[in-house]
């Protein structure tokens, strides 16, 4: 394997831990939709465990860098892919942690169907992004 | 002792997202795009979340208990609605649009970016609007709903 690859897997496999310690020591659900929203919108409960794992998300990166990164998209596509994700993911109750990677953790269906969604419709927007609108223009 | 816990899960995540490159938006639409040159990275990404989170999953499904002995209840597996659907649906067209997902999103805000304020924005006020525009969820059925049902 590349060291892409081995990058790729081992950060998964961090990612994993990261969600059984959520689950294991503080009986939460690492969906970061979700924790982002109840604190933002101020939900009632506590706050504190919601707060500090978001803390932690942001931690390695904040003193370690980002690394080599771009964002290819405009500041209006940004904005209104953002909004999508918002409502989206507020209505659907989870993204790809909540579902993707918690969800299918815990053979859900419910979270098997929402993952495969989200996935066909990111996967068929990147197609007509990349694939059918370039050619309609040339 | 919770908010410590909270705070080492969430920098085991955090840093499995910058490991993973999952917060470079080129690289998951590189995963995300089939059709083109496809990058395969992300799945073993996604793989190895899912290997390692899943015995955590059985151990308190099967306790109704975490680790600490502190009951916990996990969501329900197969309550499937519309709104499920759609929502997952929409989120999918934006985060196809972009590349980026709520983690990563956050992640990349560390990078101080116009884009990742943008992004973020949009994503805050998406979660106000499904909140706002959301039906009442406790009105009592109507007969038409009774029957539907």
């Amino acid at each position: 394997m590349t060291p892409e690859l081995w990058h790729a897997l081992i950060g998964g496999l961090l990612i994993g831990a990261g969600a059984a310690a959520l689950l294991l020591l503080n009986g939460k659900i690492a969906g970061i939709s979700g924790i982002l929203d109840k604190i933002i919108r101020a939900s009632l409960g506590p706050q504190a465990w919601r707060l500090a794992f978001l803390l932690g998300l942001v931690a390695p990166a904040a003193i370690s860098g980002l690394g080599s990164i771009s964002i290819e998209a405009s500041l209006p596509v940004l904005g209104l892919a953002g909004l999508l994700v918002g409502w989206g993911t507020h209505t659907g109750s989870g993204c790809t942690s909540g579902h993707g990677v918690c969800g299918i953790a815990n053979l859900s269906p419910r979270s098997l169907l929402a993952t495969a969604t989200f996935m066909a419709t990111a996967m068929l927007t990147v197609f007509l992004l990349r694939h059918v609108l370039p050619a309609w223009h040339s | 002792m919770a908010f410590l816990t909270a705070l080492l899960a969430g920098a085991l995540f955090g840093a499995g997202l910058l490991l993973s490159r999952m917060c470079d938006p080129e690289r998951v639409l590189g995963f995300l795009d089939v059709a083109g040159s496809w990058n395969p990275a992300l799945a073993l990404t996604m793989a190895g979340a899912i290997l390692v989170a899943s015995p955590a999953f059985f151990w308190v499904r099967r306790r109704d208990r975490n680790a600490l002995g502190v009951a916990t209840e996990l969501p329900n597996r197969y309550n499937i609605t519309k709104r499920l659907l759609g929502g997952s649906a929409v989120f999918g067209v934006g985060w196809g649009l972009s590349g980026i997902c709520p983690g990563p999103g956050l992640l990349l805000l560390t990078g101080g970016s116009v884009q990742a304020v943008v992004f973020l924005g949009g994503l805050l006020a998406g979660f106000f609007i499904a909140a706002w525009t959301k039906a009442p969820r406790k009105s009592p059925p109507s007969a038409l709903a009774r029957t539907a049902s």
